[in-house]
């Protein structure tokens, strides 16, 4: 599904959280929005889902402009947000319907892939914080939604299951060109993942730059390609300037 | 999870006190026997005491006194008719008031406009102390069973009533967006996620509310009544005898944490999932 925001801002009590963003997603593409903390790239998502509709601007999912929440889509949240009541098993299925049976094998089918298989049983209490994001992960990709809008999805997790959750995430893209929006603080991630990067600046949050990667995926981590574009981004966020600016 | 309670003090207290508990489960026998230490040893100084004659017997009987008092009554037959009748009025109370509570507590609860229009009554009522109705309530039903229930329900609704209300309002919003990006519409909202995130609230109001439930009873009771145990107290004050007020007092007692106990593993049956220690 295509994906269009048309000039869109979000002011919140008077004080503006982002300003005038426009870009599009080809069906299939994997748009990732970098920047620094509180820029609005969480509001942005949002907007997005249609969660929030008192946005500025336009935004057309598959060219129908409408704030409502869109049926297609899937979000993993910051924060796990599992439902205590329910078990990892039951957590997973939430979004599904039809038969309990079929519902539950989908749901351990997903909880394999996020390394859990053996928990199904367990309470949301008793996970640990990374274990509850897988928990969401699986949840959220188990409908197999056709945008999915991801909310610095794997920022809990170790360096390891991280790795093993992009390339899951990437095995779903490719079995069902799922238009991706990834928010995220990690630029490996996102060299790694996205066919553009979008990056966001200041206070109100604004588009400082678009960065377009033609490497096909699989792609190799820590390659030439991806340091260099690393190193680009770098500059272009121009950390240095930022820290003044904030410490001023 | 203890949010608004009942506007009982004693009610408060109790439920704290059970709190406390649930985090000692393990030491469960270890905790009873300690806890039985004190009140054997009293049993026993009183019975010592009255046997010696220092407690005259008009005034206090002898624990043995009153336990012969309850075989007695139950011997012949009258205990039972007590007993259930005081529990079938403390029921039947229980159950019309939560129903009532849950009606208007939901409506409250969920919509915007049903809060401006009755919210402002109901705690207006609510400000009234509930044992002032009973005059009108004979007035107008009675001293019959009617006006005895519809007491009990008054007291039964309101510790129900906030805490539904309490517990809706309370209802994490970002649980509420998770269902909604699932697509959900506004009944399955209710079901899948605003019921079972308000349990522990409304669970808390169900035994504040029977507590204030075994409370109204025997001020019913008092009123006018030819059965149940709050007449037993009105029959040995009226008999001059004091082991039947205190026969009546230590069943109320025990009928009452009874009943408090089955609703307390209700409770942890049902809300086995939550986090407790985290939020003691
Ligand atoms: N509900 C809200 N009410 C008021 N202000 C808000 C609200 N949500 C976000 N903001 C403000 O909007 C700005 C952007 O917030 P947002 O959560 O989108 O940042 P972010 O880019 O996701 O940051 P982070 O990387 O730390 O998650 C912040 O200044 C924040 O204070
Ligand atoms: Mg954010």
């Amino acid at each position: 599904m295509s994906l269009e925001l048309r000039n869109v801002g979000r002011v919140f009590n008077g004080i503006p959280a982002v300003t005038d963003v426009s870009f599009s997603a080809k069906p299939g593409e994997i748009i990732g929005l970098l920047g620094t903390s509180g820029c609005g790239k969480s509001t942005l998502l949002r907007a997005i889902s249609g969660l929030d509709n008192e946005y500025d601007g336009e935004i057309s999912i598959n060219g129908k402009t409408s704030k409502m929440i869109h049926r297609e889509t899937g979000f993993i949240f910051q924060e796990p947000r599992l439902f205590p009541w329910l078990t990892v098993l039951g957590n997973v299925t939430f979004g599904l319907t039809g038969e309990k049976q079929e519902k539950e094998q989908l749901g351990k089918q997903y909880l394999e892939k996020v390394g859990l298989s053996g928990n199904e049983k367990l309470y949301p209490k008793q996970l640990s914080g990374g274990m509850a994001q897988r928990v969401a992960i699986a949840r959220a990709l188990v409908t197999s939604p056709e945008i999915l809008l991801l909310d610095e999805p794997f920022s809990a997790l170790d360096a390891f299951t991280k790795m093993q959750l992009q390339d899951l995430l990437l095995s779903i893209w490719k079995a069902y060109q799922t238009t991706i929006v990834l928010v995220t603080h990690d630029i490996d991630e996102a060299t790694y993942l996205c066919d553009r990067i979008i990056i966001l600046r200041g206070q109100p949050g604004e588009i400082t730059k678009e960065i377009k990667l033609e490497e096909k995926r699989p792609r190799a981590r820590g390659s030439k390609q991806l340091a260099e574009i690393k190193t680009e981004i770098l500059k272009s966020l121009d950390l240095n300037k930022a820290v003044d600016l904030t410490t001023v | 999870m203890e949010k608004i309670q009942g506007n009982v003090p004693s009610v408060l207290v109790h439920d704290k006190d059970s709190a406390k508990k649930r985090t000692k489960k393990k030491f469960n026998v270890e905790h009873l026997l300690l806890g039985s230490i004190i009140p054997a040893f009293l049993i026993i100084a009183w019975e010592i005491f009255s046997r010696l004659g220092v407690f005259p017997s008009y005034m206090l009987p002898s624990p043995s006194v009153v336990l012969g008092t309850i075989i007695g009554l139950g011997q012949d037959g009258t205990l039972a008719g007590h007993i259930g009748i005081t529990t079938y009025r403390v029921f039947a109370g229980f159950i019309l008031g939560t129903i009532a509570a849950v009606i208007l507590g939901s409506f409250v609860g969920f919509y915007q406009k049903a809060e401006r229009l009755l919210d402002p009554m109901i705690q207006a009522f609510r400000s009234i102390p509930s044992l002032a109705w009973v005059p009108l309530f004979i007035l107008w039903m009675g001293i019959g069973e009617t006006s005895k229930i519809t007491m009990i329900s008054v007291g039964v609704f309101f510790p129900v009533y906030l805490n539904i209300i309490s517990g809706i309002i309370g209802v994490d919003r970002k649980l509420i967006e998770v269902g909604s990006i699932n697509g959900l519409n506004a009944f399955q909202l209710v079901r899948r996620i605003i019921l079972p995130a308000s349990l522990p609230s409304f669970l808390t109001g169900l035994r504040s509310g029977l507590g204030l439930g075994w409370m109204f009873v025997v001020a019913a009771e008092l009123m006018g009544a030819s059965q149940g145990l709050g007449y037993l107290l009105v029959l040995g004050q009226n008999t001059l005898s004091p082991e039947t007020i205190l026969a009546s007092i230590i069943l109320f007692a025990a009928i009452g944490k009874l009943s408090d106990w089955l609703l307390k593993i209700i409770e942890t049956r049902a809300l086995h999932w939550q986090d407790r220690v985290a939020k003691l």
